[in-house]
Parts: C-alpha cells; structure tokens; sequence
C-alpha cells in the first residue's frame, strides 16, 4: 500500500499543536498573565523567542497557551455534536419515514438556518460574552451536521441483509443500531469529526475575533488577532503568528482528516 | 469481420486474459460464456479500447483489417459508436439520469458529425420506435428514471445501433433483467442482427441463452479460449472437460428424497400486505398499494416449496411477513401451530423456528465481527448455551466448513464459502423451516450446484422444511417438491413442482416457461447417454 | 416541478415560523424582563417602565409574539432604543452594503472554483491537479479574517491599491462602491472557492466512474466530452449543496470581515446593537440573516430540481 503522507503530515502538525498545548500546562517561557509594559512590542530575541505584544507578554508563551482555548472549544464543540447528532441520527435512521424522524430531519434544518456566528451573538446578546458561548454556539451547530451524516450513512446500512438477519434473531432497533449500524459508520464519524474539528478552531477564532468568545484575559489566537490588528502597520508580526498558528492547526487536522478518509473508505482505496 | 488474434491482457501486471483468439463473421451472433472473472467482459472493453488504467494488450484486433490495438484514442473514439457498439448489464445506471432518451440517442449520431441536430433528432426518434418504444408511449422527451429496467436496455440498444454499426458488443444484457423481459430484448436483439446483418457478440454467464441465440460459440475459463465452434456442435460434442461441468453444473439436479409429512409447518391463510402508497397530491390520500393479495399456501414439515415471481411481484414482501419483520393488514400466518406476529410481538421460542439465507453473499454478513460472532448471532433468541463455540463448530462442520473458519473475518471467505456460512447461521438454532431467499442466485453455476447438494443433503439429514424463493425457474425444478406462482401480488397457480412445469395451468406461468431459455432437448441426448 | 415548489415552498414557511419563535424565545422571553436588561442594573425603574411600554412589553407573549411578526411582514421591526429611529430604516441602510458584498464573493467563488475543480479533475494525477489540491488545502485552512488582515498588508498599506476601510459609498458611483467591497470580497470569497473546487474536483471524478459514463465512452466520446456533456450537470447536484451551505458560512464571514475593514453593514450594525445592549436591533438583523439562509437553502432546492429531472416529477 502507498504511504500515507497525508495522514503523516498532518498527524505530526497536529501532534505539535498538542504537545504544544500539554506543555504549557506545566512550563511556557514567560508567565503570560504577567505584564511587562517595558518590554513591549520586541522583536524576536533570545529572550523572546518570537518576540512580544503590545504589553510586554512572550507571543510563544501566548501561542501555546492560546491553543488551549482553541483546542479546548473545538473538542468540546465536536463532542457535543457527536453526543447529541449521532443518537439522534441513528434514532432517525432507525424509525424512518416515521414521525420522529421527520422531527428530528425539521429540527436539523430549523438548526441549519442559524450559522454558528448568529447562535453566538444571541446567546452573547442575552447573557454577555464568554468562552462558553463559543462552545455552545459551535456545538449546537455541529449537531445537524453529524444528525445528518448519521442518518445518511445509518439508512445505507439499514438496508442491508445482515441487519434483516438481526431482525429475524429478535434483535430490536436499539441494539442494531449499537451492534450494527454504530460499528459500520464510525469510520465516517471519525473522519467527520476531524473535519468539525478543523471547522471548529477557524469557529472560535473567528468568535473572539469580534469579541464573542474567550473573553480577555484568557489568551486566545482569535483574541490577539483582534489586538494586532491596531498594530498592523508598525508590526505585522503580531498579526502573523497567531494566524500561522490557526492554519498550521487546522491544515494539520485537515490533512489527517483527508488521510484517515482514504485509509478508512475502502471505496478510495480501490480506486487507487 | 471482426477478429481477435493471440489477444493477451495484463492488469498492473496480474494476467487477465492470455492467447484469446476468435473470428466473429459478418451478421452472425458469437456467444462469449464463462463464469465470474473468467476475462470475457475485459476481451470485450479490450476489443473497445475501454480497458482500466494500467492495463497492457498483446496480440491483435482487427476491425475489417484494421488492427484497433494500434490506433490512436481520436482514431478509437471515430471507431466506438459507429463501427462497435456496446451495451452492458446494468441497465438501471447505463443511461445518464438527467438527458432525455432522445438526446441520449441523438448524441450517438452528432458526436460522429453524421448528422445536424434537428436530423439526429428524428434519426433517434426512429430507432426508438425500432427498438420498441413507440412514440405515443415513449416520447423522446422521457427521461430514463420514468423508465423499466428493459425500457432502459432498449434505449441502450438504440444508441448503441442508431449508426448501423459492423459489430454489436453485449455484455450479459439481460442478467438483470426478469425472465420476461429477457426473453423480449433476446428477441429484439436476433432481429436486429438478422435486418442490420450487423454482428453480435454476445457476453453471458448462461448456456441456455446462448443455446438459443448464438451461431458460434467460445467458452472461456481464466481468461483463456477452453473450446469454441459451432453451437449445435459444440453442445452435443463438448469435447473439453471444462465444458461439460459447466453444462453438468447449470441443468445440476441434486439428489433428494421425498420426505414431506402430512403436518403442516407453515400455513398462510388470505394474507394481506398493504404500503402507503406516496402522496402524488397535497391533499389527497391515495389508496395504500397492495403488495400482497389474498395469498394463502400450506407449507408441510420435510416439504421444499417453491415460491416463484418476477421482480416487484410481491415475493420479498409475503417473505418478510412470514419472517415476523412487518405486520399483515388481513389474514394470518401460522408457523407450527402458532400464530406469527410481526416485531416485538413474537416470542423468541417461535422466532427460533425458522430462520433466512439472503441471495447476496456479500451484504449478508456484519463485516466488523468474526464467523463465530456470525454465526453466533441467533442465539440472541436462546441465550448461548455453555457450548455455543462447539455448535458454531459443529454448524460449520455440517455445512462443509472447516471449524477454524470461526476466528476469520468474512471478508476471507469467497462467495459460496459465505453462502456457506450463511447456511450455517440458520441452522445454528436447530429450527424447522428455512426460508431461501434466492440463496444462489448470485453464485456461479458451479458453486450453486455445491450448494443446491447441500441444501438437499441438509433436508434429508435434519428433516428441514424449505421455502425456496427464486426467480431461476430451473433451480426451483431443481430442488423443489411443490411449487407457487406469484403474479402482481397473487398466487395465480399452485401444484406439484414437475406437474407445474410440464402442464402449466394459468397463461402467466406457461408466459413465464415459454419465456426461460432452454437447451434444446435434442441436443441433451448424446449428454446422458 | 410546480407541485415541487409548492411543497418547497411549504416547508419554507414552516423554517420561517418556526425560526421567528426561536429568535423570539431566545432574546424577549429567556431574560426576563427584556427593557431592565436593556437598560442595565442601574436604570431608573420608572425609565424601565416607559422603554416597556415603547417596546410594547405589557402584553401576553403571544400577542408581543404576534405583534412582532406582523410588524416585520409589513416591513416594521420596531423603534432601534439608540438610534432612536425605525431598525427597518437602519436594516435598508446597511444592507446596501452586506448584500454586494455577499454576493460579489459568491460570484468570485463560483467563478474561480468551477474552472478549476473542473481543471484538477479533468488532470487528475498530473502536476496541475497536484498543485491545485496543495493551494486548496491551504486555502481552506486559512481563516477568512486574518486573510482580509494580510490583503490590508499587501494591497492597501504596502501598493496602496485600495484603502484599507471605510466604505465609498454607492452615491459616488458604482466603481467607487465595488472597489472599497473588493478587498472584503476577495478575501471571503477565496477559502470558500478552496473548498467549493476541491467539492467540485471530488464530484466530477465520483461521477465519472459511474456507468452513464462508460455508455458514453462506448457511443464515441472523448474523455473530455464524456466530461462536459454528461458529467459536468451530473456532478452540479453535490456542488449546488456546498453553495446553498456556503452562503450561510458567507453571511457570518461578512458579519466578521465588515469588521476589519471598518464596512458599515449589518454586522457592525448587529455588534453595535450588542455593546448597546439594543434587543431590538439584534432581534431584527438576527431574523434578518436567518431568513436569507432559509431563502438561499430555498433557491438551492428549486435548483436541484432544474438539473435533476427525478426531483421535477414531484417525488
């Protein structure tokens, strides 16, 4: 079989971005919640590897810590899309044409008419801004996205024989569903799911770009674009770093996602 | 006069086809027969220049003298469409869903600049009516979704014929077709052959359709010619071994006892199966569409019934009743004695009574669990007993597979190894019927003669009852002591399997033996001799 | 292909309703007391008193539900509390903005992503395809808001081609207004038409391995005829479900990007209305945005059943 490289490159890229992350969590260069005003607006030194901001903070300390938030959004966001679109999903598939089905197919595309952005500004409009708010605003928009693909790729297994074999054991739709269909969709799931992830970093940094998500002082790369961007013209570093940062990640978790479609879906395999 | 001289093909290197040679005369219908991945649809995409990627011919294909392995792609595709034709199997795929059939016919003639748009326009519209679609039925502005699978394979002949083209390339055209159906684009087929004087090479799994068709025939077998000749000849002479167990194979009749008791196991009486048919207006609830009408049979304990019908007739829908998947509108079904329920309502202890073996052997199994967890899996019924890996063992055992067979994936096993397989799931239960559901209609002759021997060795041995479910008139002759004729939802004619078949009683079923090709008797004789 | 848009049209409506109660639930009945939210922690209880009853809060909720709805179906959204003027006039306003700048980088998208997810496919495995999909994944990757910030960089400070914000105005003629959207559009346009080609790359291929294609090839067509005549409006059905999605992420790109380049559209109109705490601006434009999706997802099925004759006969 051909090499992977894809599915290598963007393991490393990512694995860099979270070993990044694991590491700020017991050692980052400089304290990022200390203000050296003195020292601000430097450029790259031995001190500071990748220089500082406009108030003196280290930019890799800031980087590293700012992945968190990143990170933190978007895994939460995919797992609040998973943990509720999968079942509903399934449930769909499993009872379909049926009522519930059809409830839960209108509430997707009720969900669908509302982009991730305007869920966070009425969520923001009505309880102020906050980190959560971008969890919440990208979680619930990811839950039509896997409902569907669920239920897409649930009802093609559906029709399959061995899941006739299972009805005529006795098996009710439940166990079918976990035994039967979960098994033989995950693949597309977790494919699905690096592509939310992916979807979810550009989200969130999107979010507290305009000032709906992390809310200062949390570091974030959405955050400190928002913040270089006054400096842009004396200082476009501040700007550079966090958006490489923001594309290193998300291409990373693209390139994995492309990979693990091709290295999963046999279809694509044979192709080849 | 198309010829095929010392034809050799590769695939990334894997050989396909090696020292093909053959002469297809002018107005004359070549019958190409083999088994699954035997090569004959690669000679054919090879004589179309139409191979996959990676694929390196020898030897030569002369068109009219002209060897088409050295022309250039421009040269090939003013040859493809106009002096070869080509049409394939699945008919339901072949047509672009979103042209209309005129348009579709029409373009044969513009991409070969042989006609303007307004002429390709009436051209099409003629070789539609030739082909037997006529006007006030099928407009060209049809499109192929509003189309039968045989209206469709018609389209696909008269864009392949619209230029009057030497040589007509059909690869198994029929096989998913109904018999009925079958027999007519047959038909059409030898017409056009005998009017055009065109050729026809004709590329199929079954003897009996080239018996009926073909002046010359070639079998092959792994991707070389065993025999070829005239067909009479070749029928009643088959001189390669190859030859004769693949004609042994397709007339294959298992030997089987008549065991069938006196006690009913199964009894339909005037079932009634209803869908909801689709809104076709707002406000308008239409009249539920009735799958199954008033159908009653009696199925006794050691009986093989048979239960034949054509597509859409009503059979798979009268299969999941009697299975206790969906629930009946009227009348009812007994299964020893008891009444079946559809869903949760029937107790697992009448569940385990009877069990399915599904046509596909690919899509029957759960390609994540291993043959035990397979084979295992009716013992959701029972809870597993303390020995369930010594019955898995033993069930595989009986059905001829060895017991290691457990630790594999399915993936691991060929198609008749997984019907196999199959058979074992429904017997891991020990119940009482079987229910076939056209189990070897997807094997090759061969392996479908293996296991047809299993299936009547496995009645006697076990005293099972089978309903066997097949479209294949012979294989219901075959293995079948009674036999029912299923018609739109109906039972039309009933009775002894060989009474059935030789005084057939309801004009659908003497519609439906007329229609299945046959091998001539007369050239059966020397053969059992 | 009537009955079609019927029941399309239908099921618009019902998104529609349905939309209008969330909106209606989220930002007048989940806070409480909308006017004290309003006006902060501090207000004057009798200033509460009279914004309740200019915002009309004094009756059930259904009638307020009602009100509001009827209000916006003839065209009323209500008094903004900062501006102290009709949102409606506010809305009409910054929508001269929002909308070019929409649909100018849905054009430049679809224009740049047919050609060449039309060129990677037709190359497939060769340089050019192998080129396409590495600029593509790069593009996808980068967010479109930081792409705005590096095209202010280059085009704006660096060449000084363009100026780096504000918005011309459309009164000082149609260039003017289109080049100050010109930046904003290219760079929401740009990570969109990355994905839209890689969709259209990945579709055509699909299609072509399906058998339509092989009949094709077997009448006498050429690899590139079999492509345009048979695979292109084949492979269209996938793409125009990318559109319709694209549209929506293209209304919260601009709602972002207007803030970059200091545009005055609906976004900086919608952000206003949340530092001001103004509920009934944010309610009007939030609805305002939710319609178009549910429009655009509207078109895009009318347009399915343009190129597929299977949806037209109304199953």
């Amino acid at each position: 079989m051909k090499l992977p490289i894809q599915l290598i490159s963007g393991i490393i890229l990512t694995s860099i971005f979270i070993a990044a992350v694991a590491l700020s969590f017991v050692w980052t260069p400089h304290d990022v919640t200390i203000l050296t005003i003195a020292d601000k607006l430097q450029a790259p030194s031995e001190k500071y590897w990748l220089g500082t901001d406009h108030f003196g903070r280290d930019m890799l300390s800031m980087l590293m810590v700012g992945a968190r938030t990143s990170i933190a959004v978007a895994i939460v966001a995919v797992g609040i899309g998973i943990g509720v679109g999968v079942p509903l999903g399934l449930m769909a598939a499993a009872n379909r044409g049926s009522l519930l089905d059809e409830v839960i197919m209108r509430g997707n595309d009720l969900i669908f008419a509302f982009p991730s952005l305007v869920i966070a500004i009425l969520i923001t409009a009505v309880f102020g801004p906050s980190a959560l708010n971008a969890i919440l605003a990208i979680g619930i928009f990811n839950i039509p996205v896997f409902a569907r693909v669920t239920r897409g790729a649930a009802l093609s297994v559906w029709t399959l024989d061995y899941i006739l074999a299972a009805r005529t054991c006795g098996k009710r739709a439940l166990r079918i569903s976990v035994e039967h269909i979960l098994p033989n969709i995950a693949n597309l799931l977790i494919v699905q799911g690096t592509i939310q992830f992916s979807l979810g970093i550009l989200a969130e940094a999107g979010l507290s770009y305009v000032g709906l998500g992390a809310q200062p002082p949390t570091p974030s790369w959405g955050r400190m674009l928002a913040d270089a961007q006054t400096y842009i013209y004396n200082d476009p570093r501040l700007a550079f770093l966090p958006g490489i940062a923001i594309v290193m990640m998300v291409l990373g978790l693209n390139l994995m996602g492309d990979g693990l479609r091709d290295l999963l879906d046999p279809r694509i395999r044979r192709e080849r | 006069m198309i010829s095929l001289q010392a034809l050799t093909l590769a695939i990334h290197g894997t050989p396909i086809l090696s020292d093909v040679s053959l002469d297809i005369p002018q107005g004359q219908i070549f019958g190409l027969v083999g088994e699954s991945g035997s090569g004959k649809s690669m000679t054919a995409l090879a004589l179309m220049q139409l191979l996959p990627s990676g694929s390196a011919v020898g030897g030569h294909v002369l068109v009219d003298d002209t060897d088409v392995l050295t022309m250039t792609e421009s040269e090939m595709c003013a040859l493809r469409g106009n002096d070869i034709g080509m049409i394939f199997q699945e008919p339901m795929t072949a047509l672009n869903p979103v042209q209309t059939i005129g348009d579709q016919v029409a373009e044969t003639m513009l991409i070969h600049g042989k006609a303007s748009k307004s002429e390709a326009a009436v051209i099409a519209r003629k070789m539609l009516d030739r082909v037997g679609l006529p006007a006030n039925k099928f407009p060209s502005s049809r499109y192929p979704h509003e189309l039968s699978g045989g209206q469709r394979q018609r389209v696909c002949i008269a864009m392949a014929i619209a230029l009057r083209p030497k040589l007509l390339i059909a690869d198994e055209p029929t096989t998913a077709l109904d018999v009925t159906t079958q027999a007519q684009i047959l038909d059409l087929l030898r017409e056009l052959v005998a009017e055009e004087n065109m050729s026809l090479l004709l590329i199929t799994h079954d003897l009996a359709v080239v018996a009926g068709m073909a002046d010359h025939v070639a079998v092959m077998r792994r991707g070389e010619l065993v025999e070829q000749g005239p067909t009479e000849q070749l029928f009643k002479t088959m001189t390669h071994p190859y030859t004769k167990q693949l004609f042994e194979a397709s007339s294959h009749q298992p030997d089987r006892a008549d065991d069938a008791q006196e006690t009913p196991i199964l009894e339909v009486k005037n079932a009634i199966r209803e869908y909801v048919a689709p809104r076709t207006k707002l406000f308008h609830r239409p009249a539920p569409f009735r799958a199954v009408n008033d159908v009653s049979f009696t199925l006794m304990r050691g009986e093989s019934l048979g239960l034949v019908g054509e597509s859409g007739c009503g059979k798979s829908t009268l299969t999941r009743a009697i299975l206790g998947l969906d629930p009946l509108q009227g009348g009812e079904i007994h299964l020893a004695g008891e009444p079946v329920l559809a869903g949760e309502h029937m107790p697992a202890s009448l569940r385990q009574k009877v069990q399915i073996v599904f046509q596909d052997p690919y899509g029957s199994f759960n390609p994540r669990h291993k043959v035990q967890r397979l084979v295992m899996e009716p013992f959701h019924l029972t809870k597993a007993p303390e020995n369930a890996r010594n019955r898995v063992a033993k069930a595989l055992e009986t059905v001829g597979m060895k017991a290691e067979a457990m630790d594999r994936y399915i993936h691991e096993f060929s198609g008749g190894q997984r019907q196999r397989i199959a058979i074992a799931r429904a017997l891991i239960l020990r119940p009482d019927l079987i229910v076939l559901d056209e189990a070897v209609s997807a094997l090759d002759v061969s392996i479908r003669a293996q296991i047809l021997d299993l299936l009547a060795d496995l009645q006697t041995r076990l005293g099972l009852s089978y309903l066997f479910i097949s479209h294949d008139l012979t294989v219901v002759r075959a293995i079948t002591d009674r036999v029912l004729v299923m018609q739109t939802g109906q039972i039309v004619e009933q009775g002894q399997t060989e009474q059935v078949f030789t005084a057939p009683k309801h004009p659908y079923t003497q519609q439906l033996l007329n229609a299945a090709p046959q091998i001539p008797d007369d050239w059966l004789e020397t053969k059992h001799a | 292909m009537i009955r079609f848009a019927a029941s399309r049209l239908l099921s618009l409506t019902l998104s529609l309703i349905m939309a209008s109660v969330v909106v209606f639930a989220v930002v007048e009945v989940i806070p409480g007391d909308p006017a004290a939210y309003m006006l902060g922690l501090n207000a004057d209880p009798d200033a509460v008193n009279a914004l309740r009853d200019e915002l009309g809060l004094n009756g059930t909720l259904w009638s307020r539900y009602f009100g509001w709805v009827s209000g916006m179906l003839a065209g009323d959204f209500g008094q903004s509390y900062t501006y102290r003027v009709p949102v409606s006039e506010l809305i009409a306003q910054r929508l001269w903005v929002s909308l070019p700048l929409t649909f100018l980088s849905l054009l430049i998208s679809t224009l740049i992503a047919f050609p060449v997810g039309l060129i990677a496919a037709a190359r497939r495995g060769k340089p050019s395809d192998y080129a396409i999909m590495g600029v593509t994944q790069l593009g996808i990757a980068v967010p479109n808001f930081w792409f705005a910030m590096l095209l202010v960089l280059v085009f704006a400070v660096n060449l000084q081609w363009f100026n780096a914000g504000g918005f011309a105005g459309w009164e000082n003629g149609l260039f003017a207004g289109l080049k100050s959207l010109f930046l904003p559009a290219i760079a929401l346009a740009l990570p969109q038409a990355s994905i839209l080609a890689r969709v259209m790359r990945s579709s055509l291929l699909e299609t072509l391995t399906q058998d339509y294609i092989r009949t094709a090839r077997a009448k006498g067509l050429t690899r590139a005829q079999a492509l345009r005549r048979h695979a292109l409006r084949n492979a269209l059905i996938p793409v125009l479900t990318i559109i319709g999605l694209q549209f929506s992420f293209l209304i919260a790109g601009a709602v972002i990007i207007e803030n970059v380049f200091y545009l005055p559209g609906l976004g900086r109109l919608i952000f206003q209305g949340i530092t001001q705490r103004d509920l009934v601006v944010v309610e009007s434009v939030v609805m305002l945005l939710v319609f178009s999706v549910i429009l655009i997802t509207f078109l895009v099925d009318l347009a399915y059943a343009a190129v597929d004759p299977r949806l037209r006969s109304g199953r």
